[in-house]
């Protein structure tokens, strides 16, 4: 076992744990962080999106051991915290639209559009319909007409 | 969506006035603070008296909602309403919330009732009742149908006990006081809360009451649109499913599984080895394969990919989806001959629907504790008593030493019917003595778990003279399991059911029960056969309608194009029924059919009547080249629906916003039935193993426009609403591609032709988790 240091969510964290089981345990299954969710293990459904470094990235293909000490991870419980609120203004759209069904795949819905929001300003440009086409969580209840809309909101109230 | 998408209830007609109001009878229970109950069963109305005359079709009369309404009747289990002091009520429904918005619309309904906030009305999910014997399933779109009365009389009685005690404490009589919003008043202006009359209103011993419940025209809540009650804990992360539960010593357990279906382990051959990797803790060798707990499911997925097992062969050794059509062919009854005069023209069609997987994204999963003497399990169960009752016998414990725990589920579609994951579960603790969580890794699910079943669709219609003389059905399909319970309550009910039921089997029943071509088509037979027991199934989002509709859907397109007739114009002169006809019409203004169209791309227009309503769908599809090759990475595009206007009728709507989104889901399911989802059989084993392989709609295939329309309705009853978007979707982009390619197709879905993946491996039975994720951020 080694020691794994991290931030999680705007803390420092040290857990002891093999090089390389992936992120998505880690969280889940020793630290107890269970808004992430496991739909495939294999970097398909994306039920586990976060956010590492501000840019998203699926913790079921990233061997802890891979982590540095300064790496910042952002779960959904950790997203308020990054605008200094209650509820990210991508959450408060997915409340305004009533977009969850069964709910398991909406923090990993709500960190993709975060982040595709913010490639698509970092690109100069607003978001278009082909970037939400590109979009690859899956959502079983089938609402995305509703993440489609949600976005469009949320990326109009983020800063 | 436009904001007019939701076009709300009429004005309510209520009912006549010239007619007493119905009573019901209800308890106020005894208690330190005010319970009031009511019998689970009321508002079951009886069956259809008399005969079933030949021209309407069973489900007109009596349907599986009568059915699953119906069979509550003996039932002696109460449902209770609870006030707090603290001003709340709290109800424990004995259904199963799997994202079908229940609690929601439920915390509505007695709102309504109650005179309370909504946000005051807290509902959670009653764990296994087995003194509600068989009322205790949830199925068939049958939530709302059948628990609006009782859930309305509980809270009608509660309120009752409130005003008698709020008569006493404000030295007044009842009929002067006022409610409104947890509080009641009397007419010189002084008042007191819920909160303070909790106690005062409860009863030392169980009286019976008689109630009136409101008219429809007096609702202020019941219609209006509300946000789910779980929407703020969904999107913070916090939304506990049952992987999240913090259950001691519950450690992460999966199952190394068979290579080919239905597989068993003879022997594990490398159990010292396995024992000795980083975390695990237990391996167990059980029925459907060999169990390991370890500190994470990582390592969970490390052991299983490093265990040597060897199998016994599985059940469909050798077969493949070849085989199994072959099977059905050899089982299929030849169509009758219609007795229709010698001039008649004949419309003949032949469809096959492959295997589809009803797994949710939340994969089959429970926590199971099992000591010597009880046991304690806790998973996402829509039919909790019969889980309870398996996992006892499973264990050989009594059924009172099974506690079963209904948590909220990641999706059903039909997949949580079964217990299988719980029994599973409780097995492999009671094997290991130690707490489970017991996850199926995702590539188990399309390989081992419950698939829709493949099925065969033969349609014969003549015609003439411009009329629909026959319209015969015959579907022959894999045998669906019914083992959920839904057997039990119709082999309950038998006697009570319309002629001619009773004579069928299970599944030709219940096909009966739900099955209604709602088409003047003369003499109309629909009818099923089923063969070939070794697969696990069951239902998915519905049990037979999807691909019943798409066929008879198809072959309405041709009888229409060989009358010379436009498809909306003869459905409109055939439908039997008037809101199948408005909701048509609604779909046809809304989305400008016969609108011209460039070639390769074409509209569909499609309707379904079940659950005590009905549904109409207008798609628009692109099938040119261009689209149908379009670049996304890694993804299977295909034909892209461009447009889709849905109009439904489920009767008395409760929440509109929840209506809205179940037509917004049933969508995607129908259209990834229609194009692009199916599992295939090879070689004893099925192919796909994750949703890189088994292609559920994916927003590379969302209509980037999207309309639902909800059809003022004057009825007192709700209909239902989780299933009933997914048929004529289904078959609306059906009739449209085949409209866009002008060759109908026979095969579903489309792509079943095309293997668009490598299969991955079978031993080991679980991919490995990629470690390249920091190269794929964005």
């Amino acid at each position: 076992m080694a020691k794994q240091t991290f931030i999680l969510n705007g803390k420092t964290i040290t857990v002891n744990v093999n090089d390389d089981v992936r992120v998505l345990w880690v969280l889940r299954d020793l630290l107890g962080v269970t808004g992430p969710k496991y739909g495939c293990g294999i970097n398909v459904c994306k039920a586990c999106t976060s956010h590492i470094n501000g840019r998203a990235f699926n913790p079921c293909s990233v061997r802890v051991g891979d982590l540095k000490p300064q790496d910042r991870v952002t779960t959904i419980e950790g997203l308020p915290k990054t605008v200094g609120k209650e509820l990210h203004p991508m959450q408060q759209a997915w409340i305004d639209r009533d977009v969850a069904q069964c709910g398991y795949c909406q923090p990993g819905q709500i960190m993709a559009a975060v982040a595709l929001v913010k490639k698509t300003r970092r690109e100069g440009r607003s978001i278009t319909d082909h970037d939400l086409d590109t979009i690859r969580n899956i959502c079983r209840c089938g609402t995305y007409m509703r993440i489609r809309e949600a976005i469009e909101q949320g990326a109009r109230n983020m800063k | 969506m436009s904001p007019s998408a939701q076009d709300h209830q009429p004005e309510s007609t209520g009912t006549n006035p010239g007619l007493s109001r119905r009573s019901f009878v209800g308890y106020v229970i005894g208690g330190t603070t005010l319970v009031a109950g009511a019998d689970f069963a009321l508002g079951a109305g009886p069956a259809a008296a008399g005969g079933i005359p030949s021209a309407p079709q069973i489900p007109e009369l009596y349907d599986l909602e009568d059915l699953q309404t119906d069979s509550a009747a003996p039932t002696a289990g109460l449902i209770t309403v609870k006030i707090h002091p603290d001003g709340t009520a709290s109800f424990a429904i004995p259904r199963s919330e799997v994202g079908q918005g229940i609690t929601t619309s439920t915390a509505m309904i007695l709102a309504e009732e109650l005179d309370l906030p909504v946000s005051k009305v807290h509902v959670t999910l009653a764990p296994a009742r087995p003194e509600l014997l068989l009322n205790q399933l949830t199925g068939g779109s049958n939530t709302t149908v059948s628990t609006y009365t009782p859930i309305r009389v509980a809270a009608a009685i509660a309120k009752g006990a409130l005003l008698d005690a709020a008569a006493i404490e404000l030295g007044s009589v009842v009929t002067r006081l006022t409610s409104h919003e947890g509080i009641i008043s009397a007419p010189d202006g002084s008042s007191v809360s819920y909160g303070d009359l909790a106690e005062k209103a409860a009863s030392s011993q169980t009286k019976r009451v008689e109630v009136q419940l409101k008219d429809r025209a007096s609702f202020t809540i019941i219609g209006t649109p509300r946000n789910r009650d779980d929407a703020r804990d969904a999107v913070m992360g916090r939304k506990k499913f049952s992987m999240d539960l913090d259950v001691p010593g519950a450690l992460p357990t999966m199952v190394c599984r068979p290579p080919t279906l239905n597989g068993s382990p003879r022997k594990l051959l490398n159990k010292g080895a396995i024992l000795k990797m980083p975390g695990v803790r237990n391996v167990a060798t059980v029925e459907t394969g060999v169990a390991v707990r370890a500190a994470t499911f990582g390592q969970c997925i490390d052991a299983i990919r490093a265990m040597k097992v060897e199998w016994n062969k599985g059940s469909v050794e050798g077969e493949s989806d070849k085989t199994i059509l072959a099977r059905l062919r050899k089982a299929e009854v030849p169509l009758a001959v219609p007795a229709v005069p010698i001039l008649a023209k004949t419309v003949e069609a032949d469809f096959t629907f492959m295997f589809r997987s009803s797994a949710a994204l939340e994969p089959n999963c429970a926590v199971a504790d099992v000591r010597k003497d009880k046991a304690t399990v806790w998973a996402g169960l829509k039919v909790p008593i019969l889980a309870q009752q398996n996992i006892a016998k499973a264990l050989g414990l009594p059924d009172d030493a099974v506690k079963v725990h209904v948590v909220t589920s990641g999706g059903s579609f039909g997949h949580k019917l079964f217990s299988d994951a719980a029994i599973e579960a409780a097995k492999i603790s009671q094997a290991m003595g130690a707490p489970v969580r017991l996850m199926w890794h995702r590539a188990d699910e399309p390989r081992q778990g419950r698939l829709h079943p493949m099925v065969t669709s033969r349609i014969r219609a003549t015609h003439l003279a411009g009329q629909v003389l026959s319209f015969e059905q015959r579907n022959t399909s894999v045998v669906t399991d019914f083992s959920h319970g839904l057997g039990e309550r119709l082999s309950a009910m038998t006697a009570e059911l319309p002629a001619g039921l009773g004579a069928m089997g299970l599944s030709q029943s219940i096909f009966a029960l739900t099955q209604e071509l709602p088409y003047n088509f003369g003499a109309v037979t629909q009818l099923l056969d089923e063969t070939d027991e070794r697969f696990n199934t069951g239902s998915m989002r519905n049990i037979y309608s999807p691909d019943t509709t798409v066929a008879n859907e198809l072959v309405i397109d041709q009888l229409a194009k060989q009358m010379g007739m436009d498809p909306l114009a003869f459905r409109l002169k055939f439908i039997k029924s008037d809101i199948v006809k408005e909701a048509l019409q609604k779909v046809a203004d809304e989305g400008n059919w016969g609108r011209k169209m460039p070639a390769g791309m074409a509209q569909g227009i499609a309707v379904h009547k079940e659950y005590k309503g009905c549904t109409a769908v207008l798609v628009e599809i692109d099938a040119r080249d261009k689209t149908v090759n379009r670049d996304i990475r890694e993804a299977v595009t295909g034909p892209r629906v461009t447009k889709a206007v849905m109009a439904v009728n489920v009767g008395l709507v409760v929440n509109p916003t929840g209506l809205e989104a179940q037509m917004i889901g049933g969508f995607s399911d129908g259209m990834a039935l229609t194009l692009t989802s199916s599992c295939h059989l090879r070689d004893g084993h099925f192919l796909e193993a994750s949703w890189d392989n088994y292609f559920y709609t994916r927003q590379w295939n969302v209509p980037p426009s999207m309309e639902v329309h909800i059809m003022a309705s004057d009825s007192d009853q709700p209909g239902g609403a989780g299933e009933a978007g997914v048929p004529a979707s289904a078959a609306a982009v059906a009739c449209a591609y085949a409209r866009a390619t002008k060759t109908m197709p026979t095969v579903f879905p489309i792509n079943h032709g095309t293997i668009s993946f490598k299969p991955k491996s079978f031993i080991p039975p679980v991919p490995v988790s990629p470690t390249n994720g920091l190269k794929l951020t964005y």
